[in-house]
């Protein structure tokens, strides 16, 4: 027999198998937004993900959008015209997004997720497609992100296989805007400065509480102690300066009174503002 | 006729409307990350965008936004970026985001973003949308955890002036106008549906700390402060030439009043003369004589902007101050802590 006339069962995986992605919490949003303003008829939302990939491998995905379907159990349609009049113009405002993959609510994969999959193939090589469980099936909402794996028996493509890619879900830009007002469904005011102070702080201040119970803890027996914390404990210690408590007082005092200069200042800058309104606009008599 | 009918019906309709006023603007979270994203892409530049939402009386919901191209100055990319507009419109309409312009949002560097281009466009909007506002975001502050996002509108007696563009000081003094009437900051409100809520509950990290926190105890605010102060005082210079403008003007309107009454002196000897000759006296208003000529009153416009600038940096200077007061004293607890 000739080695040609064998068929060989070959999985072609994408060519660097630890691939990952990240996500930036607007996509989340932005597909929850679109999910909620779906059509009366339609089960799911699915879309265009937009981003880039790091230079370290990681898919950077940065931006999303809806793009209209069509989905009968006999039939799926994707408005392409849609996905590429949005295309460009997202193009037109930055650049450097791309198209990374594609997104579907819902949990998990299903059978007509193998061709819109395959469309975004032909749109980027190697797509992502991420699902977000906005239904809340398992009681959580899971979110998942996925490459395909083709499975094929020589030349003839047999099936494709979902297979699932970690996420980072670590939202640092989500965390800068604060979980409080993102996480509640109303929001009455922003938090001003002082306000974010306080919460930091006590925050710090439950956190040195927290260790000193701990160490205490250990020391009174009642706690096993753990080397490992207890060399974070040490190596937080020592990252604060030594500084000898003379050195220490010209320095904060040095800064107080920058920082009171600063404020004399800018109220002496707002009483000359308001004395020079009152001489331009009050008195002028000629 | 029909279009003096047509415009009188369109009269009666906007009088008899009343107008109940903008005192909450209601961000959904979505709109927040994606101003921020956008203008946090590309910073130091300034990007503007749409905002899209629903007028519900005295609430203006903003439920969506998109960003704008950064512009050239050029024509066809003017035609271009219109284009871009209308696209994204009926491409949002289409997957039902609500398609009506509620106002736009801009990012700015320091909050120096009172400007005349600012107030120009904010009429441009309010003429087509009777309710509009403005959302200020300020990039540069996010790296000490404050979310610098601001609403504003322009105040009504302002427009009304801004229309005339009559900035006189009488006309000032008539209107009871001040630098401080200029813009309205409206409350923020910020609404999640509640799958989105459900979500960021799952999302929140376990950790204790977060970036926020980080952002928020970081001790150095000197470049911050430095940059801040050098804006105040290239505003100090402004306001400074706008002051000897004026100072400019009422010594000259002192000049020609002195002219003139010398004239008028001059010109009532004359006639007395005349009169005694039992000559026709001659009119005691000249308006060919240059001397009666009325000077232009400068407009007081652009020193009022620019005290809105100065009055806006002062309140950044305090701000951060503050801020920096409760880090230097937390500072000095830690160290006694240790002792």
């Amino acid at each position: 027999m000739a080695a040609s006339e064998h068929t060989v069962l070959q999985f072609t995986a994408p060519s660097s198998t630890n691939l990952s992605a990240k996500v930036h919490p607007l996509v989340l949003f932005n597909i929850c937004d679109c999910y909620v303003r779906r059509p009366d008829q339609a089960e799911r939302v699915i879309g265009t993900l937009l981003g880039s990939v790091l230079p370290d491998g990681t898919v950077d995905i940065r931006n999303c959008y809806a793009v209209p379907h069509n989905e009968s159990p006999d039939l799926v349609a994707l408005d392409i015209d849609y996905h590429h009049n949005m295309l460009v113009s997202h193009q037109k405002v930055n650049p450097k997004e791309v198209i990374v993959g594609w997104f579907s609510t819902g949990l998990g994969v299903t059978g007509a997720s193998a061709l819109f999959h395959d469309f975004y193939s032909r749109e980027v090589p190697n797509p992502i497609h991420l699902t977000v469980d906005t239904g809340f099936t398992n009681g959580v909402g899971t979110i998942k992100a996925y490459v395909s794996v083709n499975l094929s028996i020589g030349d003839r493509p047999l099936v494709a296989q979902f297979q699932e890619i970690p996420l980072d879900q670590r939202m640092v830009e989500a965390e800068r805007i604060g979980f409080d007002i993102l996480k509640t469904t109303s929001a009455d005011k922003l938090p001003n400065e002082l306000e974010g102070m306080e919460v930091s702080m006590e925050r710090l201040l439950a956190l040195i509480d927290d260790v000193y119970k701990y160490v205490d803890d250990v020391v009174e027996g009642r706690v096993a102690p753990d080397n490992s914390i207890g060399r974070f404990i040490a190596d937080t210690v020592t990252a604060l300066p030594k500084l000898s408590p003379s050195a220490l007082d010209k320095l904060v005092n040095d800064n107080l009174q920058d920082q009171l200069l600063l404020l004399y200042l800018s109220s002496i800058t707002r009483t000359q503002l308001s004395l020079a309104e009152k001489l331009n606009t009050a008195a002028q008599v000629l | 006729m029909a279009n003096a009918m047509a415009r009188s019906f369109l009269q009666v309709a906007s009088t008899e409307e009343v107008a109940s006023p903008l005192r909450v603007v209601q961000i959904e979270g979505l709109v927040i990350l994606k101003i921020i994203k956008h203008c946090k892409d590309f910073a130091p530049a300034l990007v503007t965008g749409q905002l899209l939402g629903l007028d519900v009386g005295s609430v203006l919901e903003v439920t969506n936004c998109f960003p704008f191209p950064i512009r050239e100055e050029d024509e066809e990319v003017e035609a271009d970026g219109a284009n871009y507009q209308l696209e994204m419109m009926r491409c949002l309409r289409e997957v039902n985001v609500d398609n009506n312009t509620v106002g736009w949002y801009q990012s700015t560097i320091l909050g120096s973003f009172q400007t005349v281009e600012l107030i120009e466009t904010f009429m441009n909007y309010q003429e087509n949308i009777r309710r509009c506002v403005c959302i200020i975001y300020d990039p540069s502050r996010s790296h000490q955890g404050v979310l610098a996002l601001k609403a504003l509108k322009l105040s009504d007696s302002f427009m009304e002036l801004f229309r005339t563009q009559n900035f006189t000081g009488e006309k000032l003094r008539e209107k009871n106008l001040s630098w401080v009437d200029i813009f309205e900051e409206i409350p923020i409100k910020v609404s999640n549906s509640a799958l989105i809520s459900a979500f960021m509950t799952e999302l929140e990290s376990d950790m204790p700390v977060i970036q926020c926190d980080y952002d928020r105890l970081q001790l150095s605010t000197n470049p911050y402060m430095e940059r801040n102060l050098e804006f105040l005082s290239e505003c100090m210079d402004e306001l400074a030439a706008e002051q000897q403008k004026l100072q400019f003007y009422y010594r000259s309107l002192s000049r020609q009043q002195g002219q003139q009454q010398a004239w008028l002196q001059k010109r009532r000897q004359e006639n007395m003369a005349r009169k005694a000759a039992g000559e026709e006296p001659l009119p005691e208003e000249d308006p060919s004589n240059p001397i009666f000529k009325p000077i232009q009153e400068p407009s007081r416009l652009e020193s009022f902007l620019v005290t809105n600038q100065i009055a806006n940096y002062c309140n950044q200077i305090n701000g951060v101050a503050g801020q920096s007061f409760s880090r230097l004293y937390l500072l000095k607890a830690l160290h006694a802590h240790d002792k």
